[in-house]
């Protein structure tokens, strides 16, 4: 009976039909709240000056390099929130019960990811008010075009797939049901947009042959995309769940997380696999030991993204410790930030014959952002059921009912 | 995009010959008043593409080349823009629509020749480029920049004679050029064609240009997506059905057993 009991103190429980935030100028300053404050305040100023000043002042893009930082953030925004795809793919298409306990936060995360990235990819737009354009407006044969359908479809599946959780709170049990019924057809669209849309973000760069350089491009490039995007996507999951428990006191259930462990170490080793094997067959091997900045930056890639979390995903005390698999989780989506930000600037830096270092607006937006996401998440994991209820329950001591408001704000 | 559809007969384009060029600046100050664009530097030799000039001379040794936008005859740029602001019009100009345009900026990446420019100055900022005078081609006349031409260095015609003039040019005085015209392939052909006494790179052009048309790029990933799909969908559905069942199969099982 530990519903009643919570359902009488004051503290927010997620069976409540009451949607609580805490006030973030109550309760003492901590560092990280202080850090918030400061990226907020400068990620407002950016925004101010982004839109009163236009582009050019506000960014370091220029003729020559149109795309930076916050093409690079949507690349791995939309490539972490990969997760999504492929934890509710496994759990309802292919019933596997155990990764049950994760869809919820790996779908969350996913539809905030995107909802970050659609407000950043508007930000970006030069004519942000012709945002809505690509919705009447249409070339079939532009990958831009195909990218903005899926992630205007793949984030429609999110709202379906993240629907339950907010529909049973407030004991919506009809359309719950209705919705419980599409979920599968839900997932399997979403899986197949999902596949589209994030090898398309490789396809962009197809274009670009004479202008990428060698190391990067590849007519392969969207399965490149496409493939890494997974390994990344299962280490954020790793690594959330790992943060999660810390900040939430949720119980780290290490089977699911070695098992998502394994399932990025495959997928690494087929996307190393394949890198080569390509480098051998057209010929660029050369390049792979040429003295040039590129050929650091992609070996940086190399080591930090594939062998470091290949060597600990493979070790027979780390892959099945937590320690380990959060370590190689960061890694491997260290590697993957590295792969996208090399693909979207450091491949250009030659051809383009101009370099770039993104400004302090666009760093800041892009701080500010993120921040905005991680609080929303919060708000939502406290205010929902989003990790399993047995698990979220039992960490939450039931407290005496006689006790205040105040009484808990001086504990 | 309507490549098939073109009538090669119909389009025109531009011929610059490098070797008869003279660095006189009259096709960039006559750019600059037909577009009405602002003055941007006292001395034209120095100046670049920007959204305030479309066209520029630049020098190289003894030899002057002309940059601007080539009018390909399958534009990357038409190909890549989300929401179809680019067109490549029956008279050869590519031409932008800014009422469509969102600001996304695929077109300055995607151009082969990197010729776009971009209003960075402004709020609501617009891309610019040569519109190989439009208006006047519809009218029946030449461009501008061709009209203020002293010499033969910069023709004005339709797009076969062009190739025939450039063609001729190089067989009659082979010693006098460089064996090559700079457009004719470059990116699956472009309205605008380039001589030159040396080899084009010499000049500040991009000879990395395949001589593949940009969309066909793209195309070998779009033209898979149906496939994705029907595939992906039967697979997925049917991995959905039989893990279904097998995991119905063995609960079964699992409860007959606790019955025996």
């Amino acid at each position: 009976m530990k519903k009643e009991i919570n359902m009488l103190n004051d503290t927010p429980v997620k069976s409540e039909k009451k949607f609580y935030i805490k006030n973030p100028f109550k309760g003492p300053m901590t560092f990280w709240k202080g850090v918030s404050f400061i990226i907020v305040i400068i990620g407002l100023y950016s925004l101010y000056i982004r839109f009163t000043k236009g582009l050019g002042a506000s960014t370091n893009l220029s003729d020559f390099v149109p795309w930076g930082l916050w093409i690079g953030i949507d690349f791995i925004g939309v490539g972490l929130a990969a997760a999504g795809f492929t934890i509710a793919a496994t759990a309802h298409i292919f019933h596997n019960h155990k990764y049950e306990s994760i869809t919820r936060p790996a779908i969350l995360s996913a539809y905030i990811g995107y909802m970050m990235v659609v407000a950043l990819l508007i930000i970006d737009l030069g004519k942000p008010e012709h945002f809505y354009h690509p919705v009447y407006m249409w070339n079939i044969h532009s990958v831009m075009f195909e990218i903005t359908w899926c992630v205007i479809c793949y984030s429609t599946i999110l709202t379906i797939e993240f629907a339950p959780v907010v529909l049973e709170k407030y004991k919506f049990n009809k359309l719950l049901k209705i919705v419980k019924k599409i979920t599968p057809a839900a997932v399997i669209m979403g899986v197949i947009f999902s596949t589209l849309h994030q090898s398309s973000f490789g396809s962009l760069y197809l274009i670009a042959p004479a202008k990428v350089y060698p190391l990067w491009y590849s007519s392969f490039l969207p399965v490149h995309f496409f493939i890494s995007c997974i390994a990344a996507g299962l280490s954020m999951i790793i690594l959330s769940s790992y943060l999660c428990a810390r900040a939430f006191n949720q119980g780290l259930n290490i089977r699911i997380l070695s098992g998502l462990g394994k399932g990025a170490l495959t997928v690494l080793i087929i996307e190393l696999v394949f890198k080569f094997s390509e480098f051998f067959s057209t010929g660029k091997t050369s390049l792979l030991f040429t003295h040039a900045s590129e050929t650091y930056f992609f070996w940086l890639e190399i080591i930090l993204g594939f062998v470091i979390p290949i060597w600990i995903l493979t070790h027979p005390k780390y892959k099945v410790n937590r320690t380990g698999l959060y370590f190689a989780s960061i890694f491997t989506i260290s590697g993957f930030i590295l792969n996208r930000m090399n693909v979207c600037v450091t491949s250009l830096v030659r051809s383009s014959g101009e370099s770039y270092v993104p400004s302090f607006e666009e760093v800041g937006i892009t701080l500010f952002l993120i921040l905005a996401a991680v609080y929303v998440f919060k708000v939502v994991v406290e205010n929902f059921r989003v990790f399993p209820e047995e698990e979220s329950v039992i960490e939450v001591e039931p407290q005496p009912v006689e006790q205040s408001d105040g009484l808990i704000f001086n504990k | 995009m309507s490549t098939s559809k073109l009538n090669l007969e119909n389009q025109i384009g531009l011929l610059f010959d490098a070797t008869e060029c003279i660095g006189c600046g009259a096709c960039y100050e006559a750019c600059k008043e037909e577009n009405n664009l602002p003055a941007t530097n006292k001395d034209f030799l120095k100046d670049h593409l920007s959204d305030k000039t479309y066209t520029v001379v630049e020098e190289y040794g003894d030899v002057y080349a002309r940059k601007m936008c080539m009018h390909c005859l399958e534009p990357a740029c038409v190909s890549v823009c989300p929401v179809g602001a680019f067109e490549k019009t029956e008279l050869g100009p590519v031409l932008y629509n800014e009422d469509k345009c969102i600001g996304c900026r695929y077109c300055m990446q995607a151009c082969p020749h990197t010729v776009p420019r971009y209003e960075w100055g402004k709020t609501s900022p617009g891309v610019r480029k040569c519109v190989l005078c439009h208006e006047r081609l519809k009218r029946g006349e030449i461009t501008a920049c061709a009209e203020a031409c002293p010499v033969e260095a910069t023709v004005c015609g339709k797009l076969p004679d062009l190739i025939a003039e450039a063609k001729r040019r190089i067989n009659e005085h082979p010693d006098k050029y460089y064996p090559h015209i700079y457009g004719l392939e470059e990116a699956g052909g472009s309205n605008v064609l380039i001589l030159s006494p040396v080899p084009f790179d010499q000049l500040g052009y991009s000879t990395k240009i395949p001589k593949q048309s940009m969309p066909d790029f793209t195309m070998q990933a779009m033209e898979k997506i149906p496939t994705v799909v029907s595939v992906g969908g039967i697979f997925l559905t049917g991995m959905y059905w039989l893990t279904k069942r097998k995991n119905q199969i063995a609960k079964e099982e699992h409860n007959n057993e606790k019955g025996n």
